[in-house]
């Protein structure tokens, strides 16, 4: 359904992204998961044909976008970071207009915005104007716009930014019933957005394709080790002995705590550790006042990723 | 067709639910109001006076001409005004886009580039058209209590509307450069004041450059329609002015896709 290979855009000197190739079946949800300004907007600005590429080739519903970007413009809905919404008109208006310009005759025009205000839930607000509403219901406007031309393709820049977390649910459960008829482009920064909407994810950093993979696959590459943060007070040579006593060790980093007498002890291990280490630390008479498995923040599955790349 | 249409009717929303609209015409109508009061007392008085003089000395009475001495200054003054009221019109035509970023909206559905820019220059066109209507009351007044020639005041208002809609297709054009309202407004105000001392410079300067400069004068090119007479050269003129400054709006918006931020 979506095709995209080597694409490439410079602003000015910047490079933004850099032969970024991937490719979306009919159907299947694909997350587009980075830190900002990793590209992520880019490059769906290029497959929306807001803008070319400095160069590349993609193909979006079977349309390329240099020679086709109208068949290409009828046929996608786009939701960008900021919603696009006119803060003067109400909701039945502003549907209205956007039906107009994406081309939906007249006589469909009504039953298509009743739809959509029905799937994003907007029936208590139709005729507000759209200024006045909230940041949840102004994101579901912009979404309930990109739905109304029922498009074969969504993308959707970073669709539950500023919402509530009752919203979030809803929102992601909306989008994992897209699924399935629609071909749905997602970014986010939030990994476990992507784990919970995505079958697919691409992660990009740098303007570059660093993995590409389904979540559980990912998730499995990451929990390859599990990390645990220490704070211990006493001999710091004792526990250090004590932590390289255990086999799989394989990485030990000691920081001067906040408290003196302190230490702050990061280990990396293959597996599970906490209890034995817990055990054991005590049995040798030293204090531990902390000890916490670390969870991995979007920040470490890059470091992890790209070095992993490298030794590789 | 439709589309362009689409454009047209979210523009005249925009102005219409937003009280700079009501703003721009109150204070058009009054500018205006205060020029016609002007001339119209100043032309009341002469009549006056030649009336007294013509019993004084019993001579016939001056024949006065309304058109003449009222309606071909009113609209000169009308059409400067218009100038310098206008950019207030085009200045969020499309800044206002840029800055709420729904233009992305536009990029991203299926429309040309010249159904975004036709619906919003023919907004801004119908938006002045809205505004001169409160000046026909004056004009209502002379027919009601005078005798005025209609053929002049119907081509003067042509001639406001095609100095009106060249004037909207290059504050269009600023408007397109920047997503700063203010900054677009000043820029409409400096082309406005650009193409009205061109003509006062042809006073000052020699014989070839003057005629250019006299051409150029979006201004020079109104007197004729004030004096009810319709000239295709100035005709053209307008359509020329409007035609080029709504291809430079539309080359602007292409390529700031192409360079886009």
């Amino acid at each position: 359904m979506i095709e995209v290979k080597d694409l490439t855009r410079y602003y000015g000197e910047k490079r933004a992204i850099h032969n970024v190739t991937f490719d979306v079946q009919k159907g299947e949800i694909l997350g587009l998961l980075g830190p900002n300004a990793a590209g992520k907007t880019t490059t769906m600005r290029i497959l929306t044909c807001a803008m070319p590429p400095t160069s590349g080739e993609a193909k979006v519903a079977g349309f390329d976008i240099w020679t086709e970007p109208m068949e290409i413009k009828k046929r996608i809905g786009y939701l960008p970071e900021n919603p696009p919404l006119y803060s003067d008109l109400r909701v039945t208006e502003y549907l209205d207009f956007v039906g107009k310009i994406k081309g939906i005759p007249s006589n469909k025009r009504k039953s298509a915005i009743s739809d959509v205000i029905e799937k994003a839930g907007l029936n208590e607000v139709t005729h507000q104007v759209v200024g006045s509403l909230s940041k949840g219901f102004k994101q579901r406007v912009g979404l309930a716009q990109a739905l109304l031309n029922d498009p074969e393709v969504l993308i959707l820049d970073e669709p539950t930014v500023g919402l509530d977390p009752r919203q979030i649910i809803e929102i992601r459960e909306l989008i994992k019933n897209l699924g399935g008829d629609h071909t749905v482009i997602l970014s986010t920064h939030i990994l476990p957005e992507v784990e919970m909407t995505c079958g697919r994810v691409v992660i990009i950093n740098e303007g570059e394709v660093v993995a590409e993979d389904t979540p559980e696959n990912l998730t499995r590459r990451l929990k390859g080790s599990e990390r645990t943060v220490l704070e211990v007070g006493g001999d710091k040579n004792a526990a250090l002995a004590v932590i390289n006593g255990f086999g799989d060790v394989l990485n030990v980093e000691v920081n001067n705590s906040k408290s003196p007498g302190r230490y702050q002890i990061r280990v990396e291990t293959r597996s599970d550790i906490r209890s034995d280490l817990a055990k054991s630390l005590i049995q040798k008479g030293l204090a531990l006042y902390e000890l916490r498995a670390e969870t991995y923040s979007l920040e470490d599955i890059f470091l992890h990723l790209t070095t992993k790349e490298e030794v590789a | 067709m439709s589309k362009t249409l689409a454009i047209f009717q979210k523009e005249m929303k925009h102005f219409f639910y937003s009280p700079i609209a009501y703003i721009v015409i109150a204070a058009f109508t009054i500018i205006a109001g205060i020029f016609f009061y002007l001339y119209l007392s100043s032309f009341v008085e002469a009549a006056f006076m030649d009336m007294i003089r013509s019993q004084q000395y019993r001579m016939p009475p001056q024949k006065f001409n309304v058109n003449l001495q009222l309606i071909r200054p009113y609209f000169w003054n009308t059409a400067l005004i218009s100038l310098f009221v206008l950019p207030l019109v085009t200045m969020r035509l499309y800044s206002e886009e840029k800055k709420s970023k729904t233009v992305e909206l536009l990029y991203t559905s299926p429309l040309t580039v010249s159904q975004i820019v036709l619906g919003k220059f023919f907004a801004g066109v119908v938006f002045y058209i809205v505004m001169l209507v409160p000046t026909m009351f004056f004009m209502g007044l002379l027919f009601a209590y005078g005798n005025p020639e209609l053929g002049p005041v119907l081509s003067g208002y042509l001639g406001l509307i095609l100095l009106g809609s060249a004037f909207i297709s290059g504050g269009l054009f600023i408007s397109s450069l920047t997503e700063n309202q203010i900054i677009a407004a000043i820029g409409g105000f400096g082309l406005a004041l650009v193409l009205w001392i061109i003509g006062w410079a042809a006073n000052y300067s020699g014989p070839g450059l003057a005629s250019v400069l006299n051409y150029l004068s979006i201004i020079n090119h109104f007197e004729d329609f004030a004096q009810g007479v319709i000239d295709t050269k100035h005709v053209f003129y307008y359509l020329l002015f409007s035609t080029f400054g709504i291809y430079l709006t539309m080359k602007s918006v292409e390529s700031t896709r192409w360079r886009a931020s």
